[in-house]
């Protein structure tokens, strides 16, 4: 499965604390989010990209202490559900 | 009248709540130009209750379907409540928090919680040590500057409340007694004069206070994303707003620091907020 984030001028994104809000202009939903979530949206950019390929950035990025793919799907998944990001 | 940034318009089948409106709103300014923001109509559940046992419905721009009437006697608290209404269902303008609001050398500390967390007796207690109160139940953020408007309406004191701030404020005018209301009984306070003077003055947000009243002292320091989530609940037009509300809010709890207080008493209550402040 491959995943796009929502594009990011739809996206408006304010650090609070070690949680992060997040506000959907196509949906005119609020988010409040932590870790990886602001990190997945801004390893995925503009692009469409696999789960091995956002594990391979996130750990370039981010010192990933245990890469984990499924957990990694887990959490794309729940993006997708919440419209932040596309399955593709 | 207008309160704050808001100008109303009442009218009423009965004479008697529109008299006691102009009584203790006599202080305040007209809306500007003469022209309303909002208007709130004091009707008849049906004609004859005009009459016999008076039952006043709430009506205007905005409505709830279904609700029920409230008798005569409870004719100020029914056009209380109506202006409540249009503000939480139809301001636009400002983010709209439910909270009390008081203000000192052009700082604004914002108090809220669920009711019976003491917001508008504390407010109400605060004015009477020299505090302006901007208001005891919404308190307005400006998305365009992030200031805090104020929104002093008659103070709603219930139950124990009343006694309380009738022996702090002797001379202050209160409204008649609201008895066996839903939210039991209620008396209503009239702003000192330096607040409904300065009703239009705004103010920078300087702290946000959560206080908790029946508890032993305790502070507890509310970090932003925790704060946000709070005032989102406490906000009747946070997602009216859109993409305006979200960034009026992110501002102000990444700008603002919040504390969580619970009180046993409300003496112990204002030497926890003025020691913020």
């Amino acid at each position: 499965m491959r995943y796009r984030a929502a594009a990011l001028a739809s996206l408006r994104i304010v650090p609070l604390d070690v949680l992060t809000a997040i506000y959907h202009r196509a949906s005119g939903q609020t988010h409040i989010v932590e870790a990886p979530v602001p990190e997945i949206l801004a390893a995925l950019g503009e692009e469409t990209m696999g789960v091995e390929a956002i594990l391979d950035r996130l750990a370039r990025d981010y010192a990933l202490v245990d890469p984990d793919p499924a957990a990694l799907t887990d959490r794309l998944e729940e993006l997708a559900a919440a419209g932040l990001v596309a399955r593709a | 009248m207008r309160i704050g940034p808001a100008g109303f318009r009442v009218g009423s089948d009965w004479r008697r709540p529109i008299a006691e409106l102009e009584n203790l709103y006599r202080d305040y300014p007209k809306p500007e130009d003469g022209v309303p923001d909002f208007t709130v109509r004091l009707f008849a559940a049906r004609p004859w209750r005009r009459f016999v046992r008076p039952a006043v419905m709430i009506g205007g721009d905005f409505t709830i379907p279904d609700a029920a009437p409230l008798p005569l006697d409870l004719g100020l608290l029914a056009a209380e409540m109506g202006m409540n209404l249009q503000m939480a269902l139809a301001q636009r303008r400002y983010l709209l928090l439910h909270a009390s609001c008081v203000e000192r050398n052009g700082r604004a500390v914002l108090m809220t919680g669920e009711s019976g967390a003491g917001k508008s007796t504390l407010a109400a207690l605060m004015m009477a040590r020299g505090w302006r109160l901007m208001g005891d139940e919404f308190a307005l953020v400006d998305p365009e500057t992030g200031l805090i408007h104020g929104f002093p309406r008659l103070v709603s004191l219930k139950n124990e409340s009343v006694a309380v701030m009738q022996a702090a404020l002797p001379q202050a005018r209160f409204g008649p007694p609201q008895l066996k209301t839903p939210k039991g009984d209620i008396r209503h306070l009239v702003p000192d004069a330096a607040s409904i003077a300065a009703m239009a003055v705004p103010a920078v947000a300087a702290h946000i206070v959560f206080p908790r009243f029946g508890l032993e002292r305790a502070i507890r320091e509310v970090p932003p994303a925790e704060t946000f989530v709070r005032l989102t609940q406490a906000s009747t037009n946070y997602v009216a707003l859109g993409e305006r509300g979200f960034d009026a809010l992110t501002r102000l709890v990444t700008s603002v620091p919040a504390t969580a207080i619970d009180y046993p008493d409300a003496a112990t209550a204002i030497r926890q907020v003025e020691a913020l402040a």
